[in-house]
């Protein structure tokens, strides 16, 4: 999963490296899809209604917990589509096991630099766009949580 | 067979009529051109006519005309410019009197859409007509224009909704509507044409039930007028409603047809410019119809757009598209079924231009990306019909709906890519 050593910018620059091989849409997609299967599967008793995060055209679920030993979010998703899962797979590659304060100021260049914009736009609604909100929001919570501590 | 393409009964039309139809299919597509260009370098597949359908160049270039040698406020000014717009706006009026064949041109009020129709309906008859514990009669297959406003108006009123249902086939189970209608039932409202499931409801027979309990029909009629010829005369319909964009006019107008006794009674659902009489602060007297109506600056642009829309399909004839519409339908149907590993959404026996299915096993947003890299666009989701897609236990289906321009190939590479979107997820 996600290497602490490398910084954002370093995982991101890797994922646009990684996508520069393919310039077909399917051969991209086929990534997503390998990438889906990777996805480490979120547990079951987070696979209900109040970790759903609903879009109209696919449904995500979302867990954020708390690692207060090393003070950062891990995350874990799940999605009904398999390419919003590919998805997903990246932005949890990208985000999880930081601190909250590194999630909350992430400038998420990658998802322009390999053409995934349109699916994190608010019409798409597919849930990527929401759970990125929702994750913002998680690591917002967790530090304000931490500094009250 | 020309005679009997006239007569607009479908069932006798071979199977390859398509190349003897009236209108030729290369022709028509150059009409048309947003449709020869390429995405994501592959020739663009619109099979997206359910949402809205592509304009031709009479209604892009009428728009242009108007913008550029008329635009004027209409009803308003005394100078030529407002004058000869007014001229057109009522012109426009009248096509769509002569469209729907209503028996006068006043019981054509513009509107924005057949959402803003029906919300129209909806507060006016409700306003003047409900009363606590009424009924309201729907169908299962609405789309949410046709059941939003009228839970509104039963939210306000403290009235009710029944829903007539429909079998799996996605047919209407129309024997369950006399038992539905009771002395408390006000108004039936009924979708035509099924944007989900392409159902062809059989609107004449319910406004024949429901006018013998003296209660009024409201169609929507906004995935029908681009597919089949309309009638209200012989439908008898008190209220029909459709869209400009969906029958290759252009976005932002729509209209309602009310025969004119409704009109006469029912109060404006805007208040504002052009639909007054006298306005003093005491009192307003209103506009004669259809101005009573279309309070405010019209959307008269959008109405000569629609007018050129609807000159345009008269001319080719709306039981010639019908004609070739069901014969892709039917050879779409045939292709998508045979490939295997489909589950198809509405089967009923009088349907119309919509494909609704899913790939067994690929979630349709899937499919639907991969799709529209291959350049072809369809819908994927719930369609504005979330109740349908709870009738059938799914959150959403792929849908492929035909336009007048769609052609085999058009039906051919739809098929190749649900074969590519297999191959890739199974």
């Amino acid at each position: 999963m996600t290497d602490t050593n490398k910084s954002l910018k370093e995982v991101q620059d890797e994922i646009i490296e990684e996508f520069r091989m393919y310039d077909d849409w399917m051969d991209r997609y086929n990534y997503l899809i390998e990438l889906s299967k990777d996805l480490p599967l979120i547990d079951e008793k987070f696979k209900n209604n109040e970790y759903l995060i609903n879009g109209c055209q696919s449904k995500v679920w979302l867990n954020a917990g708390f690692d207060e030993s090393k003070g950062v979010i891990r995350l874990s998703a799940d999605s009904d589509a398999i390419i919003t899962k590919g998805i997903i797979a990246l932005l949890i590659r990208v985000l999880s096991n930081r601190k909250p304060e590194e999630i909350m100021n992430a400038d998420l260049y990658f998802i322009d630099e390999i053409g995934l914009r349109q699916n994190l736009s608010p019409t798409r609604s597919n849930g990527l766009l929401a759970m990125l909100k929702q994750i913002k929001l998680y690591a917002l919570a967790y530090h304000s949580k931490m500094t009250k501590s | 067979m020309q005679k009997e393409i006239k007569k607009g009964n479908k069932n006798i039309i071979p199977a390859k009529s398509h190349i003897t139809l009236k209108f030729n299919i290369e022709k028509v597509r150059k009409d048309f051109p947003i449709l020869n260009q390429m995405v994501y370098n592959k020739p663009l597949v619109y099979l997206d006519n359910g949402a809205t359908t592509q304009k031709p160049l009479v209604v892009i270039e009428g728009i242009n005309r108007f913008h550029s040698t008329l635009n004027s406020s209409i009803h308003r000014g005394v100078h030529f410019l407002s004058e000869q717009a007014t001229v057109e706006y009522e012109e426009a009026r009248e096509t769509v009197q002569k469209f729907l064949n209503a028996e006068h041109s006043h019981e054509i009020i513009f509107t924005s859409g057949t959402t803003g129709s029906i919300n129209g309906v909806a507060y006016s008859f409700g306003e003047k007509y409900l009363n606590e514990g009424d009924e309201i009669i729907l169908t299962e297959m609405e789309h949410h224009a046709n059941i939003v406003p009228w839970q509104m108006v039963c939210e306000r009123k403290k009235a009710k909704l029944k829903v007539l249902p429909f079998d799996d086939s996605g047919t209407l189970m129309i024997e369950k509507l006399n038992q539905l209608i009771t002395e408390k039932t006000r108004m039936i409202a009924v979708v035509y044409v099924s944007n989900s499931l392409g159902t062809v409801n059989p609107v004449q027979e319910i406004i024949k039930k429901a006018h013998e309990r003296a209660i009024p029909v409201l169609v929507d009629g906004a995935q029908a007028v681009q597919h089949l010829p309309i009638d209200v005369q012989q439908l008898d319909c008190d209220f029909f409603a459709f869209s400009g964009h969906k029958v290759y006019g252009p976005t932002g107008i729509g209209v309602l047809y009310a025969k004119e006794k409704w009109l006469d009674e029912l109060p404006p659902f805007q208040g504002g410019g052009d639909m007054v009489d006298v306005v003093t602060f005491a009192k307003t007297t209103y506009n004669k119809l259809p101005f009573k109506f279309e309070a405010g600056t019209t959307n008269y642009i959008g109405a000569i757009g629609l007018n050129e829309a609807l000159l345009y399909i008269s001319e080719l004839g709306i039981e010639n598209i019908a004609a070739h519409e069901k014969e892709l339908l039917s050879y779409a149907t045939q292709k998508i079924e045979n490939s295997g590993g489909i589950t198809l959404y509405g089967k009923a026996k009088h349907k119309t231009s919509i494909l609704s299915f899913l790939i067994n096993g690929i979630h349709q947003y899937d499919a639907g990306m991969v799709l529209d890299k291959m350049g072809i666009a369809v819908r994927t989701g719930t369609h504005c019909t979330q109740p349908v897609m709870q009738h059938y236990h799914i959150d959403g289906t792929i849908r492929a709906s035909i336009g007048l321009y769609n052609t085999r190939e058009d039906i051919d590479l739809l098929c190749e890519g649900i074969e590519r979107t297999k191959q890739m997820f199974l």
